[in-house]
Order: C-alpha cells, then sequence, then structure tokens
C-alpha cells in the first residue's frame, strides 16, 4: 500500500473575481522509505503541492489518501489530530515558537500526544541531542543561530516518529555550511528507514534524494529515481 | 485533567513568563484599576449613604429608640419604661428627653421697630449631659463655647442650624438667628412662657435634627414645661458591644414598653429619603460598576486580540504541528484569568490594606455625613468573580477568532 496517494489533484486560487489554478491535476504515489525531493522553478507550485498532501490546505477538487485513508472529508480537527500522530513538518523559516526553549519546541507535540511532561521532555532531550544539540536544549530560538534553529526544527519533526517527514525548504535561509549539515542529517534521518519529501529549488540538495519529482506551471514534467 | 487544559496551561505559563514585563505590569495595573473601579466607586457611593446611617444612629438614636406613640403628647408611664429598660441586661446606657416646639428670640433688646424679627423656631430639648454625652458624645459635637454642666440654669446649647453664620439659607417658613454667638442673651418661648436664657454652647453634627435642636438641663426644662409627671418624648438607648438590637427592640416590646411607646432599632428609625438614596445609590454603583465590566472586557479583548494577532503565525505553526485549537484557546483564557487574578489580588491589597483603612480614619466630609467606603468581602469576592468570568470571556472570543482561521493561511501570514 502506498503511503501517499494522489488522483487529479487541482488547486485554484481565487482572489475577487481572478481565478488562479496553480495545480492543474497531478497524480502521484510514495512509498514507504522513500526520500523525494520536489523541485521547479518559482512559482511552479512546488510549495502549494506539498501542503495540500500533508494536510495544512485543502485542494479545490482531485483524491488524497493517506496511509490507505481517504482525507477529504476530514474536519479540521480530525486533520490536526492526523498531522500530530502521522506527519512532521520542517519548514523554511524553522517555525519555532518563540516563547519556548528549544526542548519544550520539540516537547510540545510529544504532549499533546498525551505523555506526560517529564516522558517528553527526555525525548525531547533524545531528539535535541541526536541533531547535535543536547548541550543548548535550555535555549529559547532567539539564542541559536539560523542552522541550530533548524536542528530544533527537524528534531521537533521528529520526536513523535511521524511516517512522514515533509520539508519545505529547509536549507534556503543558512548558509552553506549550515545547509551541508542540515542534508547530511536529512540522509541520516533516511537511513534509518523515514519517509521524506523535502521542496527544493537546490539541485545539489536534491540529488541526496532516491527520487526527484519537478513540477512546471502546476503539473508533474519527470519523476525519476536517482542512481 | 484534560490534556487540551493541561497543555493551555503549558503555553499561557510559558508565554506569561517570557512576555515584556512593562506589558504585564500595564495590563496588570489597567486590571487592577478596573477592580478599583467596580468595587471602590459603588463603595463609596454606597459609603456616603452609609456614613449618613451611621450619623444618624451615632448622634441621636443611637442602637434603639423609643418614641412617643402617635396621637400621644409623650410617653406615657415614662418613668416605668425607664425601669425596664434599666432592668435590660444588654444596655449600656440611655438618654431620655424632653422635647417642645418653641421659638427664640433675639435683639429683642435693641428692636426699634416690631418688623425688625430676629426669631427661629425650634425643637427644645432637656437631656441628662451626662446621659446623653454617654450615649451619643453630644459633648464632641460642640464648635464653640463649652458643654452643659448638669448644674447649668438659665444656659442652653443652640444648634448650629439655628444661627445664620453656620446656616446662611434664605428660605420661606424657615428663619435663623443673626448676629448670636456664644455668650449672648436670647429669649425663648414655649408653652406660652418666656424665659431669658444664655447660649453656652454651639452644637454641630452630621444630622440635621441635631444641629436644629436647642438643649436644655431637663430638670429646667421640665420646669418649662410644667412636666410633673416625668413623662419624656423619646429615649435613646446604647447597647452593650455584641448586644443584638432587634433581639432587645423585641424584648422590650414584650415586656410592655410597646403598650407606651414606639420601640425601634436604629435600623427601623432610619428616615425614609435615606432608605430610599440608600437603594438608589447601591443602583447607580452597580451601574457605574456595570460600565466598569465593560471596560474590563474590551480592555482583556483588546489585548488578547493583539497578542493573538500578531501571533497568528505561530497559532497556525501550532495548529500545524497538531497542537488542537482548544488547546491553544485555553492558553489564552489561562492568560486573561491571570492578569485578572493577579489585578484583583492587587485591587484587594490596596483597598483592604490601605484604601478602606485610610477612609475609615479619614472619611470624607459630605455636608450629611462622614463617607465611608463600604466593601464587605462578600459583595468584593462577588465582583472578582463577576470580573474573572467577564474577563476569561473577553480572552476567549479573540483567541477564538484568530485560532479559526485557516492554518496555512495564519502560517504564511496570509490573508
Amino acid at each position: 500500500m502506498s503511503l501517499i496517494r494522489v488522483k487529479g489533484l487541482i488547486k485554484t486560487f481565487v482572489d475577487g473575481s481572478k481565478e488562479t489554478r496553480v495545480l492543474k491535476g497531478i497524480d502521484f504515489e510514495v512509498e514507504q522509505g522513500e526520500y523525494i525531493a520536489i523541485m521547479g522553478r518559482s512559482g511552479a507550485g512546488k510549495s502549494t503541492f506539498m501542503y495540500q498532501i500533508s494536510l495544512l490546505d485543502e485542494p479545490t477538487s482531485g483524491e488524497i489518501w493517506l496511509f490507505g485513508e481517504d482525507v477529504h472529508n476530514m474536519s479540521a480537527n480530525e486533520a490536526t489530530s492526523f498531522r500530530l500522530n502521522e506527519l512532521g513538518y520542517v519548514f523554511q523559516d524553522y517555525a519555532l515558537l518563540p516563547d519556548l526553549t528549544a526542548e519544550e519546541n520539540v516537547a510540545l507535540p510529544l504532549m499533546m500526544k498525551g505523555e506526560s511532561k517529564r516522558e517528553a521532555f527526555n525525548e525531547a532531550r533524545i531528539a535535541l541531542t541526536r541533531v547535535g544539540l543536547g548541550a543548548r536544549t535550555g535555549n529559547l530560538p532567539s539564542q541559536l543561530s539560523g542552522g541550530e534553529q533548524q536542528r530544533v526544527s527537524i528534531a521537533r519533526a521528529l520526536a513523535h516518529k511521524p511516517k512522514i517527514l515533509f520539508a519545505d525548504e529547509p536549507t534556503a535561509n543558512l548558509d552553506n555550511e549550515s545547509s551541508r549539515s542540515i542534508m547530511e542529517l536529512f540522509n541520516e534521518v533516511h537511513k534509518s528507514g523515514q519517509t521524506i519529501i523535502m521542496v527544493t529549488h537546490e539541485e545539489e540538495y536534491s540529488k541526496l534524494a532516491g527520487r526527484i519529482v519537478k513540477l512546471d506551471d502546476g503539473l508533474i514534467v519527470s519523476d525519476e529515481k536517482v542512481k | 485533567m484534560p490534556n487540551f487544559v493541561r497543555i493551555g496551561f503549558f503555553l499561557a505559563l510559558r508565554q506569561i513568563r517570557r512576555a515584556s514585563k512593562w506589558t504585564t505590569l500595564l495590563i496588570t495595573f489597567v486590571m487592577t484599576l478596573t477592580f478599583l473601579n467596580l468595587v471602590v466607586v459603588s463603595g463609596i457611593l454606597v459609603g456616603l449613604i452609609q456614613g449618613a446611617v451611621d450619623a444618624n444612629k451615632m448622634y441621636y438614636t443611637s442602637d434603639i429608640i423609643i418614641s412617643k406613640l402617635e396621637k400621644k403628647d409623650y410617653i406615657e408611664q415614662s418613668p416605668k419604661v425607664i425601669s425596664i429598660v434599666k432592668s435590660f441586661p444588654e444596655v449600656a446606657g440611655m438618654s431620655a428627653r424632653y422635647i417642645e416646639g418653641g421659638r427664640l428670640e433675639a435683639g429683642y433688646k435693641s428692636k426699634v421697630k416690631d418688623t425688625d424679627t430676629n426669631e427661629a423656631a425650634s425643637s427644645f430639648t432637656g437631656i441628662d449631659p451626662v446621659a446623653e454625652d454617654s450615649v451619643t458624645n453630644l459633648s464632641k459635637f460642640i464648635i464653640e463655647g463649652e458643654y452643659l454642666e448638669p448644674t447649668d440654669y438659665d444656659q442652653v446649647l443652640v444648634g448650629a442650624y439655628l444661627l445664620k453664620q453656620y446656616f446662611p439659607v434664605e428660605s420661606p417658613g424657615f428663619s435663623t438667628l443673626t448676629d448670636v454667638s456664644v455668650g449672648d442673651k436670647i429669649r425663648v418661648t414655649v408653652g406660652g412662657l418666656s424665659r431669658e436664657v444664655t447660649i453656652k454652647g454651639i452644637v454641630k453634627t452630621k444630622v440635621d435634627e441635631i444641629s436644629m435642636r436647642v438643649f436644655f438641663n431637663d430638670w429646667q426644662l421640665r420646669e418649662l414645661l410644667k412636666r410633673t409627671d416625668y413623662n419624656v418624648d423619646e429615649i435613646s438607648i446604647k447597647l452593650k458591644p455584641g448586644a443584638d438590637p432587634i433581639l432587645v427592640r423585641d424584648g422590650l416590646i414584650q415586656a410592655g414598653v410597646g403598650a407606651y411607646a414606639r420601640v425601634q432599632t436604629f435600623e427601623d428609625a432610619q428616615p425614609k429619603f435615606l432608605k430610599d438614596i440608600k437603594a438608589t445609590f447601591a443602583l447607580l454603583g452597580n451601574m457605574i460598576s456595570s460600565i466598569g465590566l465593560v471596560v474590563a472586557s474590551i480592555t482583556i479583548f483588546i489585548v488578547i486580540f493583539i497578542n493573538a494577532i500578531t501571533r497568528r503565525k505561530f497559532i497556525g505553526i501550532m495548529k500545524g504541528i497538531g497542537i488542537s485549537g482548544k488547546s491553544i484557546e485555553t492558553s489564552y483564557v489561562f492568560q486573561s484569568t491571570f492578569y485578572a487574578v493577579i489585578g484583583s489580588a492587587i485591587g484587594l491589597a490596596v483597598l483592604y490594606g490601605f484604601l478602606q483603612p485610610y477612609i475609615t480614619a479619614h472619611p470624607i466630609n459630605f455636608p450629611f455625613s462622614d463617607g465611608i467606603l463600604v466593601a464587605p468581602i462578600t459583595e468584593t469576592m462577588l465582583r472578582i468573580l463577576l470580573l474573572v468570568v467577564t474577563t476569561v470571556i473577553a480572552g476567549y472570543i479573540p483567541a477564538r477568532m484568530i485560532v479559526r482561521k485557516n492554518t496555512l493561511d495564519s502560517i504564511l501570514g496570509r490573508n
């Protein structure tokens, strides 16, 4: 069974009387353990595509099955709960909560899942150690560099063991050195069996993935396995 | 504890702890002022009237007042009534008074024309100065001259409102004496008899009825009135601390006093206008408090709305990573509750630690009362509860408005 199956996915934005069709009927499947890079020029619809399949947005039409479940009729609350239990996210701008320390940021979704505060914080510290931030668990995001913040974001996305990790341009705001280390981290995570779907416009990093999907003008124009 | 409450508390605690201290101080300050507005304004309004009620009790009725029955000229069998009163162990003191309407006249020796009148009408009150002072502390309200001695003959105390210099009001049917002060001789006319007396002192209290009387030694007024039966017109009774006026009133009535006189507690004897004004001011106080509540709710609404709107992106991120909307809304409810509780706690400390003791020690000087701050703890607690509930609702609504927005729009800052 595919982890993700998408059929005829269309997304149209309406601004007054103006309609812009960003995704024009995409068919797509993801298998367990894949590491997929979604590429395309600016405005090709790659981020919009990722938001639809990661339940952050609702498509205009088309079908999406996640782990065999049709997510079309999910309520907002059900989608939130689904994201908590099954999916992980890494955003371009790290998306950390500024009032929470690194370990609190990581522990929050674990607590939301019902873990006790002690368990959640223990697991958060383990996750942060795994991304090389074991010594900075008590720091607020404002006290961390961009690369460190992105590591916290990855630790948060992975701590609750999601079935799929979504990453939207995870290196876009980072310098070369930080970007490379983040990509190494993704590689490492993937080797442990994690399914990853990453939006990127950087050719170099897309080659680290096992499959490259290219979008142009709202359609998949190529879908190739990397040797 | 439901998980959304746990997460809400976790988030609220960290937001409050890491918020700007100045912002927290400002919001708390506003909530403290709102609380004080809620309690103090109505408390002063009610206290103004309560001051008048207290004054009426303190300077006139004391705890219980016995007065003549309707259509009777005095309290019949007064000696018997007085002995019944004295038999009650709760009674700490009593003052029996003779009262008769009469006229005062000044400047009669230098009068040139019959039309040069300098007269005033008054209630002549015969008192035992020592007994009266033990019940109403009348001697403390002598603003000029001296208090009566039991042996003073042809000497009187005159209420300040009978003298123009203290009560410069021109009113048809009401006149005051002009150019009269302590030591002057005036003529009193009662029951067709006139007598020249000397003003020994001038009395002024917050109770108009007292400030418009002329006080004689009881034995002299009794002589003037030719009241040889010793029947008095009213008796004020001061009870020992802790004694219940209602129980004593009922006891006196049961002991037979009710057959000769009307027995009332200080509350029963309150003038009707005081009761009416008290109710009106309480209503007015509640209306002002309601406005205070609306102001408080709008304040919190704005604070939480601005907080939530500026944190919309983070609210979106939280929803994005799976934090339920209910948890996020709860965190804002906790925050608004925090501000309301802290503001109220500081307000409570200011109210009971400073304002109320200060105003009790230095009452607000109104013409007809010593205004105090009335803030019973049960009513204050009720107002705190109201404030917290209003604040919680005012905090929840804007949080819900922001939380309900599309998750991705919030994350990306789209409208």
